[in-house]
Parts: structure tokens; C-alpha cells; sequence
């Protein structure tokens, strides 16, 4: 029971901060709003039994990503016409046509969870790290070797991208092209 | 200890989060608030992949969790590293004016 209402108050609280974050005009206020979104999104993963899922998303969403995300508007260095521009963008006659096609599919989302589906209450049973990792290097280890060639394509790609042609600024890796 | 509560009202959520994502790709146009809204959206499918796998007991949704945050993390990555490279290029984050493609007789 105690954990029903754990459920509730961060869905609740995952769904604010994600308006707040689509809102703001402050690349780094959305930051720190999305960092929450996840933190509550991580809490709804413990609630419905998902513990090391939970500890991942925090290591890796609120901790890895958005360290990424910081380091990237530090290097950007944007400022008050950034601002600016977000907030001529903002305005009513921008955002309610997108909003409202998207609230159309929400609702058909809706309607399709709540009257088509059936009423199962969700399991009351805690799925253990060590299921998922029997799971993860087992059945799907073909998966894993996947994942990790498709690291391995991020990691050279994002080193070509990032240390590749910067004209401007002085390469740290020193073999500049 | 777990919830117990309805399923409908985890997938409720889910959409409720991945409507927004879809909001938030629309209506900005700066890379970096779409960048976030697609990170917003993935994490929005990982937990239908959650809530599916409690409901049947079986660790696969775990598992296609830790798969879709791989692809998330290699997305980031890359797409931070190309909005860097556009920021260099045109001095500006709109997605507007990254418009090279464009057909000139329009």
C-alpha cells in the first residue's frame, strides 16, 4: 500500500517536471528539470519491482547522459540571445497545433490502454539482478555482443565527429587532420 | 515489498511521457531541447518494456531495458558530437538554419 502511493506521487512528479522541461527557455533549468523526470521515472521502476533497473537508470540517465549533456552546453557557452530566441519561439500560435495533435494521440493511446485491455493487477514480485543477468548472458548474449558492436560505432563516430575537423579551436588529441 | 497497482495505470504514464517527448520534438528548434525530448521519449518506451516484464514475471523487459539505454547512451553521444559540429558551423543551435539540402528553387 505504502508503495501504491510511492507509485503515484512520482508518476505524478515525472509528469510536471517533463512539462517543465519541454517549457523552459534555460537550456540548463530543462538540465536539472530532466534529471528529475528521471530520478522519478527510476523511483517508478523500484516501485513496480525493478531495483537494478532503477540503480542503472540513475547511474547511467541521471549520472552518465546528463554529464554528457552539461559538458556539452558548458562547451557551447550559450547566452542571452539563446534565450532570447527560445522565448520568441515559445509562443502560443507555435506550440498549440503540435501540442494538439499530440494530445489526439495521447488520447487514442488512452483509449486503447484503458477499453481494449484487460484489468491484471501488476505483479506484487520483485525480479531480482540475478534473474536479469542470467537472462542478459544467456538467451541474449548474441544481444550483448550487439551492443557491443554498436558501442564501438559510437565511440569511433562520436571521435570523428568531435575530433575531427573543429577549425577554431586547438585539438586536444594533437592529430588533427 | 512491490505496487500493486493496475496495469493500466503504469502504461498510463508511459504514454503520458512519450506524448510529451513527441510534444517537445515539435515545438522546439533548438537541437539540444530536441536531443532531450528523444532521450525523454526512449526512457518513456523502456518502461512499457518495465511494466511488461513485472507483469509476466520474466526478467526479458529488464534486459531490452539495458539494451535500449545502450542505444540511448550511443545516440547521445553522437548527436551531442554532431550538435557541437553544427554550433561550429552556423554559430546557432536552431534547426532551421541547418537547411544546405535545401532544393535553392524553392
Amino acid at each position: 500500500m505504502l508503495m501504491n502511493t510511492v507509485f503515484y506521487v512520482s508518476a505524478l512528479v515525472a509528469i510536471l517536471s517533463t512539462v517543465l522541461v519541454i517549457t523552459r527557455v534555460n537550456v540548463v533549468h530543462a538540465l536539472l528539470y530532466l534529471i528529475v523526470s528521471f530520478f522519478s521515472v527510476a523511483l517508478i521502476f523500484f516501485a513496480l519491482g525493478a531495483p537494478f533497473v532503477a540503480a542503472l537508470e540513475i547511474i547511467i540517465y541521471a549520472g552518465a547522459i546528463m554529464v554528457l549533456f552539461v559538458f556539452v552546453i558548458m562547451m557551447l557557452n550559450l547566452g542571452q540571445r539563446s534565450r532570447e530566441e527560445e522565448r520568441l519561439s515559445l509562443e502560443p500560435k507555435m506550440w498549440i497545433g503540435p501540442s494538439l495533435l499530440a494530445g489526439v494521440l495521447f488520447s487514442e493511446l488512452i483509449y486503447l490502454i484503458v477499453y481494449t485491455g484487460n484489468t491484471a493487477v501488476s505483479s506484487a514480485v520483485e525480479i531480482t539482478p540475478k534473474q536479469v543477468g542470467i537472462a542478459l548472458f544467456g538467451p541474449y548474449a548474441i544481444g550483448v555482443e550487439l551492443a557491443s558492436m554498436l558501442l564501438l560505432a559510437g565511440l569511433v563516430g562520436a571521435y570523428h565527429l568531435g575530433a575531427g575537423r573543429t577549425s577554431n579551436s586547438s585539438s586536444v588529441t594533437g592529430d588533427k587532420t | 515489498m512491490t505496487a500493486t497497482v493496475p496495469m493500466e495505470h503504469a502504461l498510463i504514464v508511459a504514454a503520458a511521457l512519450l506524448a510529451l517527448g513527441l510534444v517537445g520534438v515539435l515545438i522546439r528548434r533548438n537541437l539540444i531541447f530536441m536531443l532531450m525530448s528523444i532521450e525523454i521519449m526512449l526512457n518513456s518506451a523502456g518502461l512499457v518494456f518495465i511494466i511488461a516484464g513485472n507483469q509476466w514475471k520474466q526478467p526479458d523487459g529488464q534486459v531490452m531495458f539495458i539494451f535500449i539505454l545502450t542505444v540511448a547512451a550511443v545516440e547521445v553521444a553522437i548527436g551531442l558530437a554532431l550538435i557541437l559540429q553544427v554550433y561550429h558551423h552556423y554559430k546557432t543551435l536552431d534547426a532551421d538554419a541547418v537547411n544546405k539540402l535545401r532544393d535553392q528553387k524553392t
